[in-house]
């Protein structure tokens, strides 16, 4: 187990407070001025060195993705934003965050601001947080007042501004190029990319898009140096990782915890065991639920992090872990999370929006054994119509569940399924458009 | 993509009162110059805020004038989004998530108190019209699930008992306490932490 120093968010369940006065206890906003001193050069190039990968689900590394903003400003500004759009079923720690650890994340601004030269900073939070971005306004207030941020920010001659930017309930604008839409008052329907926000981004201008974790994980990382953290993990998988984990499980939590922990010890020691014991575990999404499902034999022995998930066929995503026991349906439960998909769908692109509809009715139907074994084939074929064959991965993430449900428990549909329409049974089934043939006078 | 209703009795007009007007131009000064457009989907909160909790299309219209940009975009988005009422909620609008997460711990048993004691249908009001309920997709508290959102509040670890005390209470015009109704504070494991000790109680 990771030891409690070593932990970067110590104030997860709020034991001590947000304000500034605690967070400085914690060691908030100590030797930022110095850290800004050592220039531009040194920050991106330590957390290259740090392999800090971005925590908000696709796991790009951070140091790299700052290099990409032009060195020199040109006749438009940058801008960084902050992606705190928090919606992907399973997750839940930006949200403690916000609320626990503001100044974490607003340092974090700052340095990620002076490092790819930008003066202004969003932060867009979903709208259902609201109390959160309330929290975090009153940390910016504070940090106003202090000179934390704001004009000659700490006196090191850097002026950043902070303002938070309320989402309305949209699942996709957690994509960085829906966000930047809904930013400029649009629907937040994704760009082609290229070109990457780094180069044309919110207004046309360069921009840089990172997760409220990885932002607030930074200053952290600075002050101990990048050794400290890649020595946590392993190559290329290096720190801490907040995991929520969710579910069937005795005491589910949010814990911080070292990257590549195996998914037993975490679920085993943090979460209080699966409910009815380890065996009765039946199948795990390990990283919110755009991740494909894991069975208990791959579960066993799964350790948790970006390449050990990406080796068996699924990612580590946000580390959303949702447990589901042999008590539940697994199907039933899949067909819940395609619905999310077919709901969340921002329409702008035919396969996703379509598709998503047919994914979750065939589910349904196979939820509740009316559907006949050959559409199983079908439903895989459908999901790998839609796999890339969309702007965003909006595709990838809502037909990669699908598919591993199929590849898992494929037998187990099957032997619910075995309905024929040949045979004429009198069953109402409002999807399937043969219904007429069916009935009697037609047959 | 969610569908919406537009309401069948719209107001004849619809203006920010001044309190709203001071909130809106704030909210335009975040962003650059001819840059106001950003700003509708604050503005179209503030005009829900003022408006009972749901937007007319007066309200849109007024909008794009004050951002000067066309009415349908504004329309677009207020369409868009899932958080934007057209049509009037409960002044307790109750949203229950009822994703996987929450699924797995019970939520479909909230609904069925919901139904039971609000309305037989979703988005309906309540017999003296104080609240109404949705089903709504993930809220991002998973760790804490069952929950819902009562307005602004989140309700964590409820279970159906604990549901319709709430509802009664809210009945008898009380807003009873958000947060965590298993006896533990925020994300923390119930009687089961092993980090962050020498915190707990400093």
């Amino acid at each position: 187990m990771l030891k409690d120093e070593d932990r970067i968010f110590q104030n997860l369940y709020n034991d001590n407070g947000a304000d500034l006065e605690s967070a400085k206890i914690r060691n908030d906003w100590s030797e930022t001025k110095d850290i800004l001193e050592k220039g531009r050069e040194w920050i991106i190039n330590e957390v290259k060195s740090s392999e800090l990968r971005g925590r908000g689900g696709a796991g790009f590394p951070t140091g790299l993705k700052w290099s990409f903003a032009p060195k020199e400003v040109g006749s438009r500004p940058h801008y960084l934003v902050i992606n705190a759009d928090e919606s992907e079923p399973g997750t839940c720690k930006d949200r403690d965050i916000l609320r626990f650890e503001p100044h974490k994340l607003i340092e974090g601004c700052l340095i990620a601001s002076y490092a790819v030269n930008a003066h202004k900073c969003y932060i867009y939070i979903r709208g259902e947080y609201f109390n959160e971005g309330q929290k975090l306004q009153a940390a910016i207030d504070e940090a106003y007042k202090n000179n934390l941020i704001g004009k000659n920010a700490l006196n090191s001659g850097w002026d950043l501004d902070i303002y938070i930017h309320y989402g309305a309930g949209a699942y996709i604008c957690g994509e960085e190029t829906a966000l930047l839409e809904s930013l400029e008052g649009k629907k937040g329907q994704p760009r082609l990319k290229p070109p990457f926000p780094a180069l044309i981004g919110l207004y046309g201008c360069p921009t840089i898009i990172n997760n409220v974790e990885t932002v607030a994980a930074v200053p952290t990382i600075l002050r101990r140096g990048a050794k400290w953290f890649s020595s946590l993990g392993r190559p290329k998988n290096t720190g801490t990782k907040i995991y929520c984990i969710s579910g069937n499980v005795n005491n589910p939590c949010n814990v911080e915890e070292e990257m590549g922990i195996p998914l037993k010890e975490l679920i085993e020691t943090h979460a209080g065991g699966v409910v009815g014991g380890w065996d009765n575990l039946k199948a795990v999404i390990p990283g919110g639920s755009s991740m494909p499902m894991l069975p208990k034999e791959i579960c066993d022995n799964i350790k948790m992090d970006f390449d050990a998930c990406v080796e068996n066929k699924t990612g580590l995503g946000t580390a959303g872990i949702v447990v589901i026991n042999n008590d539940q349906d697994i199907i039933k439960c899949m067909a819940r999370i395609a619905r999310f998909y077919k709901h969340e769908s921002c329409g702008q692109c035919t396969p996703c929006r379509e598709g998503s509809g047919w994914m979750w009715r065939m589910l349904e139907r196979m939820a509740a054994g009316e559907a006949t074994p050959g559409e199983v084939d079908m439903l895989f074929d459908v999901t790998k119509q839609i796999e890339g064959h969309t702007i965003c991965a909006f595709g990838e993430g809502s037909s990669w569940p699908v598919q591993g449900l199929i590849r898992h428990f494929k037998d187990e549909i099957l032997e619910r399924n075995k309905f024929d329409p040949v045979v004429k049974k009198q069953k109402n089934i409002p999807y399937l458009v043969d219904q007429h043939l069916l009935e009697k006078e037609n047959a | 993509m969610s569908v919406k209703k537009i309401h069948k009795d719209q107001p004849e007009t619809f203006e920010f009162n001044e309190k709203s007007m001071e909130a809106a131009n704030k909210i335009v000064s975040n962003y650059p110059d001819g840059r106001q457009q950003s700003a509708v989907m604050a503005l179209l909160y503030i005009a829900q805020r003022q408006h009972d909790n749901w937007i007319p299309l007066k309200a849109m219209k007024y909008i794009a004038k004050f951002l000067d940009m066309p009415y349908i975009k504004v329309y677009e988005v207020a369409t868009f989004y899932s958080m934007y009422n057209l049509s009037p909620v409960g002044k307790y609008f109750f949203q229950v998530c009822t994703t996987t997460p929450c699924m797995l711990r019970g939520a479909y048993d909230l609904v069925k108190v919901c139904k039971k004691k609000i309305s037989e249908k979703e988005n309906e009001l309540s017999e003296d019209g104080k609240i109404s309920w949705m089903e709504v997709e993930c809220l991002g508290a998973c760790v804490n699930a069952p929950m819902m959102q009562v307005n602004e509040d989140y309700y964590e670890d409820l279970n159906d008992k604990k549901l319709e005390e709430i509802i009664d209470t809210i009945y008898q015009n009380k807003i009873p306490k958000p947060g965590s109704y298993a006896g533990r504070i925020n994300a923390e494991p119930v009687d089961n932490r092993k980090t962050l000790l020498g915190n707990k109680n400093a």
